[in-house]
């Protein structure tokens, strides 16, 4: 009998607690584009989205898990309830507003940009190397470039670092790093290129509620400033900002 | 009706690079993912075909050697069958691109390499080669002592002993094995373009167009199972031509023992 | 993981390596070897279950069941696995969720497809959402194992269906002289000689199923090959404090000799097992062990 109590107990109380913090909203990324997202050494989802994700959680009162999940699936996933949001440099386009939600961005439209292993590279009918199915490789499809296509990001940049491809064509955050390590190696040609409406936050598209909770802490965050200062930690100190 | 007949002309041969150069870029209509998709089973094809062809010669030699009484032989066949069997496609793709890249820096005669249309196909060469070899080993060994005992008392031996009586033999026992292997080895022709080589200018096989739909429309449930649709039906084929081979070599069977050898698949495969 | 890790940029090449190897994303890459062993552990019996009845229903006397039983071997080992994977495990959780959504909330009145999206009420989600991280990981896994044991149980089933029918019919007819049952001629004739017939496609299915591993990640289990990619990869210093160049050829040349350990130990295994199965058969082999031990 004293066990049944307590059981009911317990259950009592877990409902309550149930009610009192609501439920866990379960943040998706990819984990493999740095500076949005990574892997760090410790093995924990890092980088600029972790951290305002993070922040934008507290400031709106929720408590937040981060999921990895692979690129190629991770639309679907986010409509089948997987998990509730997507923060994962994903640019925000007409073809994916149609399928999910998308908050304000968070991140103001960005360029993509040609890296090459020599200057003087003509970009327009190059070969240019482009990760399957970005924005990025819609685009170099449709300009008369010869696209070649690999599976992962880094790939492209090896395709130009062992004479496969010209150019590689990308986000420019992504590459600034790399071309900056390169030693003189690998440089920027001809002109950024911006692409996509910026970087939302993805969700689906029956969940308006916590799309406006998040819209709301995202307008807070710009407003006072505190978005820029985490964009220049990121992006470096000549970035765009709000 | 009609759209569809200028869909299937307009991309009917686009994995090959004929027809419009772009790939539609909304709408999505069903005719269109069957289209393309059946158009990337053209290299699913023919990386299935040429492999199985070019494969089953080498597969033989290997048989024979891993049968050899003689270390030179009998020591390298035995690796590589070992290699090329005991480690994922997906990673013997990786390091083939790998050494075809660093190849052709040496030298511009290895420059197609890169290519899936060769560096791929070398790889599942090989690959089946190693697979096949096996199969037809075991089948070497399983062959009948009556069989090579009557040969040796017509007096046959050396060429004319392994072409008519032990080759034939071999093959009539792997068949069913071989069957299955040609299977797998068509449905790992997927793996060509999704984590082994480029595809360029958006030429790829069914499987890089499915997940072209499928990343296009965000719903997986379409083009995935047209590209399974297609999948199962030149299974079948595969299934009925190998039947009609198999029903060749054995044919100087009498009737019961026939049914008998289709039961063989397992004891060797 | 050591202490003087703190400032990797000073060390030797040695020290260096030792806290590299030790970080926390390389844990993660040889948990991931226990991982994939556990999975093959627990799905080979599965897909094993899953193919007998899939052989059974083939050879059942019941033309439903046959046809169901010869449908389900046709028409997975007709698809390539890596498609099947692609879609397969949405799938099969969407179909879970609604089963349980049409138990636990018979009083919901939105639709449950609302445009591309999938909603189920709170309480049937899977797990649910309030559930710690390692319940969905465990429920994730829990996916992969059914979808690997679905498709390898169609070869499965394959194998032993070819299995059962390679039996001596002699053996078969011998029992019914005997006066036994359909059943028990099955439970106890059958079943028990089968398996020498079945072995050598069956250490093959294995083999296979161990190359099939790399496909894991497209089932949301992070496997290693995976990490390898991941740890591999190009490395700048902003975002690690062991930046290195393009290092996946190391990774997969350790994934390869894994590879190659791993089923140079099944092939030793297996030929064990045969040699034990093979005993007082009515087989040549089992003809041979007779002739040696007398």
């Amino acid at each position: 009998m004293k066990t049944l109590i307590l059981g009911a107990a317990a259950l009592a109380l877990s409902a309550g607690l149930a009610i009192a913090q609501d439920k866990t909203i379960r943040m998706g990324t990819e984990g493999a584009y740095p500076p949005y997202n990574f892997i760090n050494d410790a093995g924990e989802v890092d980088g600029f989205e972790r951290e305002l994700g993070d922040e934008l959680c507290k400031r709106a009162e929720l408590t937040c898990e981060w999921v990895k999940n692979d690129w190629d699936s991770i639309i679907p996933n986010l409509v089948s309830g997987n998990y509730d949001t997507i923060m994962a440099g994903m640019s925000i386009t007409a073809e994916r507003d149609e399928v999910i939600d998308f908050t304000q961005n968070y991140y103001p439209p960005t360029d993509s940009a040609y890296v090459a292993a020599a200057d003087g590279v003509d970009v327009s009918s190059a070969i240019v190397a482009a990760q399957t199915a970005t924005i990025q490789a819609g685009y170099i499809a449709e300009s008369g470039a010869t696209l070649v296509e690999f599976a992962t990001p880094e790939e492209t940049v090896a395709a130009v670092r062992n004479g496969e491809a010209d150019a590689v064509f990308a986000d420019r955050d992504y590459l600034v790093p790399l071309v900056e390590e390169s030693n003189g190696e690998l440089m920027f040609v001809g002109d950024p290129v911006p692409l996509g409406g910026g970087v939302g936050m993805g969700l689906r598209e029956s969940d308006g509620e916590l799309r406006d909770k998040f819209d709301a802490v995202i307008s807070d965050m710009k407003a006072d400033g505190t978005l820029n200062t985490m964009l220049k930690k990121w992006f470096g100190e000549d970035t765009t900002t709000y | 009706m009609s759209d569809c007949l200028q869909t299937i002309q307009d991309y009917g041969l686009r994995s090959l690079g004929f027809g419009e150069r772009l790939l539609p870029r909304e709408g999505f209509t069903f005719c269109e993912q069957a289209t393309l998709i059946g158009s990337g089973m053209i290299w699913n094809i023919y990386f299935g075909v040429m492999a199985l062809l070019t494969g089953f010669f080498l597969a033989t030699a290997l048989a024979v050697a891993k049968g050899s009484p003689n270390p030179w032989f009998r020591k390298p066949a035995e690796w590589f069958i070992f290699v090329f069997r005991g480690s994922p496609l997906f990673i013997q793709f990786f390091f083939a691109y790998f050494l075809f890249l660093s190849l052709k820096n040496v030298n511009p005669f290895f420059s197609p390499f890169t290519a899936a249309w060769l560096g791929a196909l070398i790889v599942l060469f090989l690959n089946t080669a190693a697979y096949t070899g096996e199969i037809f080993y075991g089948a070497l060994r399983s062959i009948p002592k009556g069989d090579t005992e009557a040969a040796d008392a017509y007096g046959m031996s050396g060429w004319p002993r392994f072409k008519r009586i032990i080759w034939p033999t071999m093959l009539r026992l792997a068949w069913p094995a071989y069957t299955n292997e040609a299977i797998f080895l068509f449905h790992a022709t997927t793996l060509v373009f999704f984590s082994g080589f480029p595809a360029w200018q958006q030429r790829g096989d069914a499987l890089y167009y499915a997940s072209y739909f499928a990343d296009k429309t965000f719903n997986p449930f379409v083009p995935y199972p047209i590209l399974a649709g297609y999948f199962i039906l030149f299974t079948l084929v595969i299934v009925f031509v190998f039947g009609l081979i198999g029903k060749h070599l054995n044919r100087h069977l009498p009737q019961p023992e026939r049914q008998r050898i289709r039961l063989r698949p397992n004891l060797i495969r | 993981m050591f202490s003087f890790c703190t400032d990797p940029d000073t060390l030797g090449t040695f020290r260096w390596f030792s806290c590299y190897l030790t970080t926390g994303v390389h844990m993660s890459f040889y948990i991931a070897f226990f991982k994939v062993l556990l999975l093959l552990a627990i799905t080979a019996p599965v897909a094993l279950g899953f193919g007998f009845v899939g052989a059974m229903a083939a050879r059942s006397r019941v033309a439903p069941f046959r046809w169901l039983g010869k449908t389900y071997i046709a028409l997975v080992r007709g698809v390539p696995d890596i498609a099947f994977f692609l879609f397969f495990v949405i799938a099969l959780d969407q179909a879970f969720e609604y089963l349980r959504h049409k138990a636990l909330c018979p009083d919901w009145d939105q639709p449950i497809r609302q445009g591309s999206d999938f909603v189920v009420c709170t309480a049937a989600k899977l797990p649910l959402s309030t559930a710690p991280q390692w319940m969905h990981e465990t429920y994730g896994f829990f996916l992969a194992v059914i979808t690997f044991a679905i498709v390898f149980g169609a070869f499965a089933a394959n194998v032993l269906f070819g299995g059962m029918r390679a039996v001596p019919h002699a053996q078969l007819e011998t029992a019914e002289a005997y006066g036994m049952s359909h059943r028990q001629t099955f439970w106890r004739i059958l079943v028990p000689q089968m398996w020498v017939y079945a072995l050598p496609g069956l250490s093959n299915l294995w083999m296979v199923l161990i190359k099939a591993t790399p496909l894991l990640f497209l089932l949301g289990i992070e496997d290693i090959v995976y990490w390898a990619r991941e740890l591999g990869g190009t490395k700048t210093s902003r975002f690690t404090d062991y930046p290195h160049g393009d290092w996946r050829m190391w990774y997969f040349l350790f994934l390869l000799v894994f590879y190659l350990a791993f089923t140079r130990v099944s092939e030793i295994v297996l030929e064990r097992l045969m040699l034990r199965l093979t005993l007082g058969q009515a087989t040549s082999g089992g003809e041979a062990q007779r002739k040696a031990a007398a």
